[in-house]
């Protein structure tokens, strides 16, 4: 069987809905951070395929900054968590409501 | 070695900011523990140095970084109305930093790292600069955002800033991946040409990439019903930081919108305008609404500020010339009153933070006329009084809107700018008629009341030479390549 | 060929079927008492002594952690680049050192400010 460009799209867009449904289900904020994680991931396996499908390495480059864009965004929001626990000795996100959700 | 191909005039601006980053962090890291007033001379320094750049750069940059960037005097126009609240509230900032105890150098290199994020945002003509632009101004709103750790509702502002704001990321970045799948290109000279060969513009992915990137940019602008983050966080954030919030990021997201969607608009009419429509009115409607029963005064700027991006929506929606210098204009505006109306509202409030209430407001007419009347003049600016530059931004955006045909927008518009009178004119309403002896007097503050004096000239400045900005407005919108 | 691995197919199938089959008729029959007991990291009929929240790693492990990661994933850019070195103009050299100066502004920002030191 060939892999085409629709099985990397199908994949991608099944991993970017898990993603999704990861961020609107879970309640722990490190889960949903993972989620969304996820869905950049999902993100990237579309752009590599869709390079490969273009022959051009555009897609690939983004690739590279959406890694490194991920990465500052895991840096601060583990901060962010990390003082919360501080506050309030959990990461469960219904617990925090003193601004409504 | 051909250096043409890398022109650094195009990107001059966000550049200075760049350097004065790391200018203001090591300022701030060599001058002491307690001492912060070197890191914000440095980064007023920064701003100031930054403004004469753009304006010695303005409208000479063209397209380089192979197609990447363009420093015409759109983004020139955008960069000043950026630096503008960058200043103002680096300005206008210690004297509440100070007050909760929270005065980190760190505020400084932030705002700037946010500004210098919106300035790629503005000069960006390839989604992948757009994209980081965005992100750069995100990270540090983030933070931003939870800017008093020790205040349980600043840190949930932020967390909930950031959960949401990278699921909007998530989708945006997926909407350009799928525009990128279907041309494959993330030029924008490639998607508004290929919107405007295709026979069927969104057949294959361009349909769902679009629908993806819309989401993305309207949660950045809080249009329903991508907004309800925005009252929370402007709520939960330290209201220098809402001030800021509110104004910069909101231009940029324009700014953002307008460089992808303009060109096609003009070209082809929007076929997504139906849902603009629907987006625009929802907007519009909801935040005025929501607006109206609001206790505290920063939840009903916020509300405000939501109830904003829906008039500014008008402007997208028109895609024409007018349209589109009428936003520029509009935020050049909007960004004075919000920034001014945040500022004074922390300067009155005396129950602490995390309590604001419009009952601070009482007495202020007798007690510092002055102040009084600088809200007032937010106020009115916000609802659109005539001879404030809030009334002639609303007067361009909504001609723009009738011209292109949108006439039942407009007519809803303008019945919510009457809806609106009535939050705005209640601010006043307590400042000159309700007695509340209880109250301490307002500190006096000269740096911050420098601030707001300047935000309250802008308004009236404006207002009285609108024709004149229009027209900078028009070419800037022109230049855009 | 590819009819070899026809009976693997089938038994990872069955396989996860049966799984889930179980699971299912756990999660669907069986009772669920929760009680703070079971709820505990290690549970084995003694009650335990701290509460987890008293296990905590010293935080100064996240913030290396998180330097970690920005550092790391920075690198991302310098392997494209060291690859076809040979080949890019001296604009490539510069704006990669550029790149390394900041991210160095950013380590020595970090050192001076303690974040390094273990207390």
């Amino acid at each position: 069987m060939i892999i085409s460009l629709n099985h990397y799209l199908v994949l991608a867009a099944l991993l970017f809905s898990i993603g999704v449904a990861g961020v609107l289900t879970r309640r722990n904020a490190i889960i949903i951070f993972a989620s969304i994680e996820l869905m950049m991931n999902a993100v990237n396996l579309a752009f590599v395929a869709f390079a490969r499908h273009w022959g051009d390495v555009g897609g690939q480059i983004f690739v590279f900054f959406i890694i490194a864009v991920a990465a500052a965004e895991v840096a601060v929001g583990l901060a962010i968590i990390v003082v919360l626990f501080r506050h309030r000795e959990t990461v469960n996100i219904d617990k925090v409501n003193l601004l409504k959700w | 070695m051909d250096l043409s191909r890398f022109n650094l005039i195009t990107i001059a601006t966000p550049l200075v900011l760049g350097a004065g980053v790391l200018l203001v962090m090591l300022v701030d890291l060599l001058s002491g523990r307690a001492n912060r007033r070197p890191a914000q001379l440095a980064a007023l320094a920064v701003v100031l140095a930054a403004a004469a750049v753009c304006l010695a750069t303005w409208n000479t940059g063209g397209v380089s970084f192979f197609g990447q960037v363009s420093g015409d005097g759109f983004a020139s126009f955008f960069n000043l109305i950026f630096l503008a609240v960058a200043f103002l509230v680096i300005l206008a900032g210690p004297a509440y930093l100070e007050r909760n105890a929270i005065h980190f150098g760190e505020y400084y290199s932030l705002v700037l790292v946010s500004v210098m994020g919106m300035a790629f945002m503005a000069a960006g003509t390839n989604l992948l600069v757009i994209f980081l632009g965005l992100e750069t101004m995100s990270l540090a709103l983030y933070v931003l955002a939870g800017f008093n750790p020790a205040r349980q509702s600043s840190n949930e502002a932020s967390l909930k800033y950031l959960l949401l704001g990278s699921f909007a990321t998530g989708f945006l970045v997926f909407g350009i991946a799928l525009v990128y799948g279907q041309i494959g290109s993330t030029d924008l000279a490639r998607f508004s040409a290929y919107l405007a060969g295709a026979g069927d513009p969104f057949a294959g992915y361009m349909g769902a990439g679009v629908a993806l990137l819309l989401i993305g940019l309207t949660f950045k602008m809080a249009v329903v019903p991508f907004h309800f983050w925005s009252p929370d966080v402007y709520d939960g954030a330290p209201t220098v930081v809402s001030a800021f919030m509110s104004a910069a990021p909101k231009a940029a997201a324009f700014a953002a919108a307008l460089r992808i969607f303009y060109a096609p608009a003009e070209s082809l009419g929007l076929p997504w305008e139906r849902i603009l429509w629907i987006l625009a009115a929802l907007t519009m409607t909801v935040g005025n609404l929501s607006a109206l029963n609001q206790a505290s005064i920063k939840r009903m700027l916020a509300y405000s500020s939501v109830a904003h991006a829906g008039y500014l929506l008008l402007g997208i929606l028109a895609g024409n010339e007018l349209g589109a210098a009428g936003i520029l204009f509009y935020l050049a505006s909007y960004v004075f009153m919000n920034v001014g109306a945040f500022t004074v509202a922390w300067m009155v409030n005396r129950r602490g933070e995390g309590r604001y209430d419009l009952g601070d407001f009482a007495q202020l007419g007798f007690r510092r006329p002055l102040l009084a009347a600088m809200m007032s003049v937010f106020m009115l600016g916000l609802i659109g009084i005539p001879p404030l530059a809030g009334f002639f931004g609303k007067l361009y955006v909504f001609t723009a809107a009738v011209q292109a045909g949108y006439v039942w927008l407009v007519v809803i518009a303008v019945l919510n700018s009457a809806v609106s009178v009535f939050y705005y004119l209640r601010v006043m309403v307590i400042m000159y008629m309700r007695e509340n002896e209880a109250l301490k007097d307002v500190d006096r503050i000269p740096a911050t009341f420098a601030a707001v004096a300047a935000c309250a000239l802008m308004v009236i400045l404006l207002g009285l030479i609108p024709g004149s900005v229009l027209d900078v407005a028009r070419a800037a919108v022109a230049s855009m390549p | 060929m590819t009819e070899q691995f026809t009976p693997v197919v089938w038994m990872l199938l069955s396989a996860a079927l049966l799984t889930a089959g179980m699971m299912a008729v756990a999660i669907f029959l069986g009772p669920r008492k929760m009680n703070p007991v079971k709820a505990e990291p290690y549970e084995c009929g003694i009650k335990t002594e701290d509460p987890p929240l008293n296990m905590r790693h010293p935080i100064r492990f996240y913030v290396v952690a998180i330097l970690f990661i920005i550092f790391d994933v920075e690198i991302v850019f310098l392997y494209p680049w060291a690859v076809v070195f040979r080949q890019l103009s001296l604009v490539a050299f510069i704006s990669i050192a550029i790149f390394i100066g900041v991210l160095m502004a950013g380590l020595y920002y970090a050192v001076k400010k303690g974040v390094l030191e273990w207390r």
